[in-house]
């Protein structure tokens, strides 16, 4: 064959070549079908443990309770007693270490996540007992009144 | 040309040991072996949602966004809470205020009062990713960013995702969104960090009604799969063939 078909036969071949040895360095060597078949498990298997070495910051009442057992207690015999502790306390991370102190949210909004009085019929909402925002005792917080670790009306502060 | 008897036979043989390489190549597996290569027969992750017990408080919202490092105010999350009216002249009314992070706590259905005499059932739906069996956004990733684990979760390499959202189209349940941070997919993983340490997801663990569940759907002891086995549990766009492991009690045909 003449020398004009040649030519670009060699260009094509060679821009091939150089193609394969970029993927080479470029593609991680732990790519591949790690997964149940090629459609969903075609993937680099180093990423499974990057998310499973993400830190944990709800630590659990159980971590709680480690140095706060009377807290805990008051709280596990009130009717909120499901409520985890992070909910209102935010979550521990590192604490005491890091952070030392935990920023509780106090804020009237918190208690109305669950005590704003809303219309809900076949909601078990509507068997919380709800206020209206706007008449009860605006802008005072909830827990200048109410104890949030004993809630029990008799026990108003 | 010529070839002498020698030359062919010669040549034969070196034809028949270079094709026999590629073969020696395949390794016969035994059936038991082939299965633990497809799935680990052990573990598959699954959800169960009781529509009955969730009160909208939206602690499940605050939870993920802070565990999961989703930007506290950006109009994101992995999951979120609906909330359904249905007034009498027959029509649903719909919200999510933030995705529910800061609980349900106005009547008013995105800046509309609703007369509370009007409505004829109101209740609230949690949402997050199905980690689907046929997951249609790992389907269609160009790249091979987004795949399912061997326990049934899908996850989203953010190193490998070159953000082109086709993912976040193809999603029938709308879970994907693009991180306003990393410049990636994103989307619920079950709190993988956390389910492989023998943890429960931080949404399960936030909700004071029980209303999330997180169990292994392999095991017929678990609580989890139990009820799914043992009650009427139904799944979301069961039609789209996508077959979602997150299971919900109490379904309405409203919730979409």
């Amino acid at each position: 064959m003449r020398n004009h078909v040649w030519r670009p036969l060699y260009l094509v071949l060679g821009g091939i070549a150089l193609l394969l040895v970029i993927r080479y360095f470029l593609v991680p060597k732990d790519f591949g079908v790690h997964g149940i078949n090629f459609t969903y498990g075609f993937h680099r298997a180093g990423n499974i443990p990057e998310w499973q070495a993400m830190p944990v910051k709800y630590r659990g009442r159980e971590s709680c309770n480690e140095c706060h057992p009377e807290n805990v207690a008051a709280s596990a015999s009130s009717k909120h007693a499901p409520i985890q502790c992070e909910n209102c306390h935010g979550p521990a991370v590192n604490h005491p270490d890091n952070p030392a102190k935990l920023a509780i949210d106090t804020s009237r909004e918190l208690c109305l996540r669950c005590h704003a009085a809303l219309s809900t019929p076949g909601s078990q909402r509507s068997r919380i007992k709800g206020i209206a925002p706007a008449s009860h005792n605006p802008g005072i917080p909830c827990r200048d009144c109410h104890n949030p670790h004993k809630p029990d009306l008799e026990d108003m502060r | 040309m010529k070839c002498s008897r020698r030359d062919l036979l010669t040549t034969a043989l070196k034809a028949t040991m270079a094709a026999a390489l590629p073969v020696a190549a395949f390794r016969f597996l035994s059936p038991a072996e082939v299965r633990a290569a497809v799935a680990d027969p052990a573990l598959r992750w699954g959800f169960l949602v009781d529509t009955e017990k969730c009160v909208g408080c939206g602690f499940c919202v605050k939870a993920c966004k802070l565990e999961n490092e989703v930007p506290y105010d950006a109009p994101v999350s992995r999951t979120w809470v609906e909330r359904y009216s249905v007034t009498k002249d027959g029509q649903t009314h719909i919200d999510s205020p933030m995705a529910g992070r800061d609980g349900f706590t106005d009547p008013k259905v995105r800046g509309e009062t609703i007369d509370p005499a009007e409505i004829t059932k109101a209740f609230f739906v949690p949402k997050l990713c199905n980690q689907c069996e046929n997951p249609a956004c790992v389907q269609v990733c160009p790249v091979g960013a987004t795949y399912q684990t061997k326990d049934g979760v899908v996850l989203v390499d953010r190193d490998w995702c070159i953000g082109c959202g086709y993912c976040i189209m193809a999603c029938p349940y709308g879970v994907r969104f693009f991180h306003p941070v990393y410049k990636v997919a994103e989307k619920c993983n079950f709190c993988y960090h956390r389910i492989s340490k023998g943890l429960k997801s931080a949404c399960v663990e936030a909700c004071p009604f029980g209303a999330r569940q997180i169990g292994n759907l392999k095991d017929p002891d678990d609580p989890v799969t139990r009820i799914i086995m043992s009650q009427r549990v139904a799944v979301l766009k069961d039609e789209y063939g996508t077959k979602p492991q997150v299971f919900y009690i109490g379904l309405d045909r409203n919730v979409r």
